[in-house]
């Protein structure tokens, strides 16, 4: 990862609420909190993992980056304009700075449409590449660098396994130069030793073209392969922001800590010895969230202060900016967290 | 759910509402034969005819026809209820169009039991057998049932069964049911008609649950119903048909709702003096109100079925909530 | 030492299609003992759910022949019939599914499920067969577990559901469950907790459990056994820990190196395997995993492998046509973060065929 610390994105108190309706007139009796006031930064050139379980928020959030949504309120600046109000023309104009990649390779293809126009698509949308033959060189420029074959420019997505498709996604997102690429979830859908192929080659595309890349996962040994820095979400909320270094060494947030102590680990012996943290009961509905602390529910270091005041978040011992009133110890993250190393 | 209902309803009431004024305009503004003419009878004289649009206020503007027909509709006035007055046979339309209403109603019950109980055997087994002998000779007749028209298979019938003129007598025909007596006499003279309404719609309704049954069948939750070990007969039954009937539901609603407003073709080919056939009278008459009366009572059958059909869909499937 | 609850010997599940023949399971073999637990680890189109769907009995249709042995307790299933398979599907064999939404019927309530599934093999009253599955519900860990019993699947969370199912799946007391990627539907946390549950369920119970999954970790935590499964075959098959640390087929290798860990400092490289899964009607001649190896020798686009165990460890077999000592050093070079392609090629010509 190559940044030199400026800022492309910056999100503020960027909230998203789905109003809930009921009763004759259709009056608004709540509310799903889905993004609740959240606020980051991303910054040119790295690689930024959004990582939370289902309900967590983080597919809202990118679309609301992408201003595939409006948002309830709060201000999303790409490279210093805010797009959260910003209209039409400029609004379009905008787009080609910021694509995304999909989650699912057998739904998010056109199936009537060739690869080839897929790909070309963004061109047409926005004029450009209108030389005679030019659209088709670039496009097939693009396939030969994601790893498809050009030749195959005329075929149709079923025609294409799994893995290809999602390279073509890919290449579909590379079209316009954007600066931002949000990958929503990109290799959740494929078979594990196809995985390894598109990570691989988003970390190369990455480097190549100085990409700043926005990566939504589930699964953190993925997020800990590629991202740069990771932002933990819950319940609509940030709870937890860090290096990646200081995420896996030392997790502050109590409901980090149970992620990394759930995820299992492919060696028998680390998974004997570990005390694993197993959470009760399952996430909240984000229609009524818990007041305060929303984890405090399922904390096991919760206390009388975690349902009154909601805490801020802030840095904490090590580095990690969290949102907790009794951040993990050390001790404690070894512990549970067999994969965590002193720092 | 209360909410929804009342929802509902004023939207009925939008509805028909709107489906009246199109009617009117449609009748009125297009250029068409005169009422009043068809009414006088053969070389009529100008006067007769002058005084029969007196009668009837054919004169007026268009506007104040209209609103004198939404008075008629609504208990409001000192009329009553009564639909206008029949410019063919100046008697109110609203107590003709209930005496027909009985025939319509038992035409339209027969015969959705003589489908239902036809196409649902019929279309799990060919759900389950696919590809057997006796899913393709099943489909192949449905095909023709379903192309061959209403009127067509009604005079088919007619030329083979009818008593009187038929190749094998065998069955009361055309006009047999307003001579027919008690429930079971009518019921008698009502089979051929059931038969003829009911090939067309047994034969989309055995296709349509063939396919849904096809489909229900690769679902995961039929694969977990034979892992617990359940036989073969409750699998299909309990758990595929049960999920596969259900679009059924709401296309039957529908198709009670049209079939209410009036069979026309099945009832003028056997002559039944339903709806149907009252409409398709006072259509050849140009007789403005009677027309607004059946339309509109078909407009209302169909909608209040739809509403009934979903509020029931609610009750089969439970994830449905309003 | 008992006699294996399930022995599974030479299984072939061959499905005619339009296409041509899906050679689906290719000949497998497999023992699960009683109380123990197997991890069967593979990709999508590896045969791994097909051929327990067949122990089941649920892959018996017009265009499928199958061949082989599966003994469960003595009995022949693939020689049984449908009415004898049906009696013990369910109540001696249960089965856990992937999507817990998906597999339980929409239109039923959850307690009436499983009293479907007791009634089906116990002569049970109606009363009784509720009872007993409120009692399931509440071992599961679903708190009010009467109430809920009364509640319809879309108004459970994931991760509930999923206990509802494993409550249905062992409300006969089975000796044998078959939990097909339990986990991969849903949530992290969820996916830790329904883990705990099956592995406290089965020494609660000593039901013996065959976990189905892609996920290298479900099966490093839950398993004692593995088998790694390749285009329809077992190409590697041994203790969890021996699969884990001392592997030697390339595709375990090529398994291994191309996950992604946490405890994996970051710079490392993922090294996937390349090329494509085959094509099951268009298998490769030879070893089926040839195309994608990187230690492909001449003969192995010939000659088939046959699972042997390997030298010192009878109960590690592998199908592979280098020799033991290749493969060990090759390990050895992997893990110390030799590339596959830089592999020395002395090393695989020291090995004979």
């Amino acid at each position: 990862m190559t940044t030199n610390g400026e800022a492309v994105l910056e999100v503020r108190d960027l909230v998203k609420h789905f109003p809930i309706r009921q009763g004759l007139l259709q009056r608004q009796v709540g509310a799903v909190q889905a993004v609740d006031g959240v606020s980051f930064d991303v910054l040119r050139g790295e690689t930024l993992g959004i990582v939370g379980e289902s309900g967590c928020g983080k597919s809202t959030t990118a679309r609301l980056i992408l201003r595939l949504m409006d948002p309830t309120s709060g201000s999303v600046k790409f490279e210093g304009e805010e797009i959260a109000t910003v209209k039409g023309a400029r609004l379009k104009e905008l787009r080609r700075g910021m694509q995304m990649i999909f989650q699912d390779p057998y739904s998010s293809l056109n199936p009537r449409k060739t690869v080839g126009t897929i790909i070309s698509e963004p061109f047409a949308i926005h004029g450009l590449a209108t030389g005679e033959g030019e659209r088709k060189r670039t496009v097939q420029d693009l396939m030969d660098r994601v790893g498809l074959n050009p030749e195959h420019y005329n075929r149709y997505p079923h025609e294409f396994s799994g893995g290809q498709r999602q390279r073509i996604g890919v290449a579909r997102a590379l079209a316009l130069k954007p600066k931002v690429i949000v990958a929503d979830e990109p290799v959740s859908a494929l078979d594990v030793s196809i995985q390894a192929q598109i990570l691989n080659l988003l970390r190369e595309l990455q480097n190549e073209m100085g990409i700043t890349l926005i990566f939504i996962a589930h699964d953190l040994s993925v997020v800990r392969h590629m991202c740069d820095r990771i932002a933990v979400m819950y319940l609509g909320k940030v709870v937890e922001l860090a290096t990646n270094e200081q995420l896996y060494a030392h997790p502050r947030m109590p409901y980090t800590g149970a992620l990394m102590s759930a995820v299992p680990v492919p060696q028998p012996r680390l998974a004997a010895s570990k005390k694993r943290q197993i959470l009760a009961g399952d996430v909240p509905s984000p229609a009524n969230p818990p007041p305060a602390c929303r984890f405090h529910t399922r904390c096991w270091k919760a206390e009388e202060i975690c349902r009154q005041q909601d805490p801020p978040l802030e840095p904490k011992e090590g580095g990690n900016v969290a949102a907790c009133h009794f951040p993990l110890t050390d001790a404690e993250v070894l512990e549970r967290v067999p994969t965590a190393k002193a720092s | 759910m209360a909410a929804y209902i009342v929802r509902r309803l004023a939207w009925v009431i939008v509805l028909l509402f709107v489906i009246t004024l199109i009617t009117f305009t449609i009748f009125t503004v297009l250029p068409a034969a005169d009422p009043a003419a068809l009414r006088a009878g053969r070389q009529p004289s100008p006067e007769l005819i002058e005084s029969i649009r007196q009668q009837f206020g054919l004169d007026d503007p268009k506007p104040i026809q209209f609103l004198r027909y939404i008075q008629d509709i609504l208990p409001f006035d000192n009329d009553g209820v009564n639909f206008g007055f029949s410019v063919q046979s100046n008697t109110e339309v609203l107590p003709q169009i209930l005496d027909r209403l009985p025939a319509t109603i038992f035409l339209t019950a027969g015969a959705v039991v003589l489908w239902l109980c036809i196409a649902i055997p019929i279309g799990t087994i060919s759900a389950v057998r696919t590809g057997s002998l006796l899913d393709r000779v099943t489909m192949g007749l449905a095909l023709i049932a379903i192309s061959a028209p209403v009127y067509f298979l009604g005079l088919v019938a007619l030329f083979l069964f009818d008593e009187d003129i038929g190749r094998f007598p065998l069955l009361p025909g055309s006009g047999a049911y307003q001579d027919a007596q008690g429930f079971f006499g009518k019921a008698g003279a009502l089979i051929m008609p059931w038969c003829v309404l009911a090939a067309a719609f047994a034969a989309i309704y055995a296709r349509f649950l063939r396919g849904n049954l096809i489909d229900t069948m690769q679902e995961d939750y039929i694969r977990t119903a034979r892992a617990k070990g359940l036989p073969e007969r409750t699998v299909i039954l309990r758990h595929g048909v049960r999920a596969a009937i259900t679009p059924i539901v709401t296309l039957l609603g529908l198709d009670i709702g049209i079939l209410l407003g009036g069979a026309i073709l099945t009832e003028t080919v056997f002559n039944i003096q339903g709806i149907g056939r009252f409409a398709y009278d006072a259509i050849v008459r140009f007789d403005l109100p009677v027309i607004q009366g059946t339309v509109l009572f078909g407009a209302f059958f169909i909608v209040m079925m739809s509403l009934f059909v979903d509020i029931l869909y609610a009750f089969i499937d439970p994830r449905v909530r309003y | 030492m008992a006699a294996p609850l399930l022995e599974v010997s030479d299984l072939r599940v061959h499905f005619e299609t339009e296409d041509g023949l899906v050679k689906a399971v290719d000949g497998i073999s497999y023992t699960v003992d009683r109380g123990e637990t197997l991890g069967i680890v593979g990709e999508s189109g590896s045969g791994k759910s097909v051929s327990s769907l067949t122990v089941m009995g649920l892959t018996r249709a017009r265009n499928a022949k199958i061949s082989g042995t599966v003994r469960f307790d003595g009995r022949d299933l693939l020689a049984a019939s449908d009415d004898d398979l049906r009696q013990v599907r369910g109540n001696e064999i249960a089965m856990i599914f992937q999507d817990p939404l998906s597999s339980l019927h929409p239109f039923y309530k959850v307690g009436d499920q499983i009293v479907e599934a007791i009634r089906s093999h116990k002569d049970v009253s109606k009363a009784q067969a509720y009872d007993r599955a409120v009692e399931m519900l509440g071992l599961v860990g679903i708190p009010e577990p009467r109430n809920r019993a009364g509640a319809y699947p879309h108004e459970f969370s994931g991760g509930m559901r999923q206990r509802a199912m494993i409550a249905m799946a062992l409300a006969n007391d089975p000796k044998l469950l078959i939990a097909d990627e339990p986990t991969t539907a849903l949530d992290v946390t969820v996916q830790a907790q329904i883990l705990e549950l099956i592995e406290r369920l089965q020494s609660e119970f000593d039901t013996a459990v065959v976990v189905i999954t892609h996920d290298l970790g479900v099966v490093a935590e839950m398993a004692d056994e593995i088998a790694v499964m390749y285009a329809g075959r077992i190409v590697e098959e041994g203790a969890a820990d021996t699969i884990f640390n001392a592997p030697e087929h390339p595709y375990t290798w090529g398994l291994l190196s191309s996950i992604p860990r946490m405890d994996a400092p970051r710079g490392d490289e993922l090294v996937p395997i390349q090329g494509r899964p085959p094509s099951l009607i268009h298998l490769p001649g030879g070893c089926s995993f040839h195309p994608r190896c990187p230690y492909v020798r001449d003969a192995h686009r010939r000659i088939d492998p046959e699972l042997q165990p390997v030298d010192g460890d009878p109960r590690h077999e592998v199908a592979c046509l280098l020799s033991s000592g290749t493969r060990r050093k090759l390990w050895a070079e992997l893990e110390a973060g030799v590339k596959p392609a830089d592999a020395r090629r002395d090393v695989i010509e020291e090995g004979a065929a």
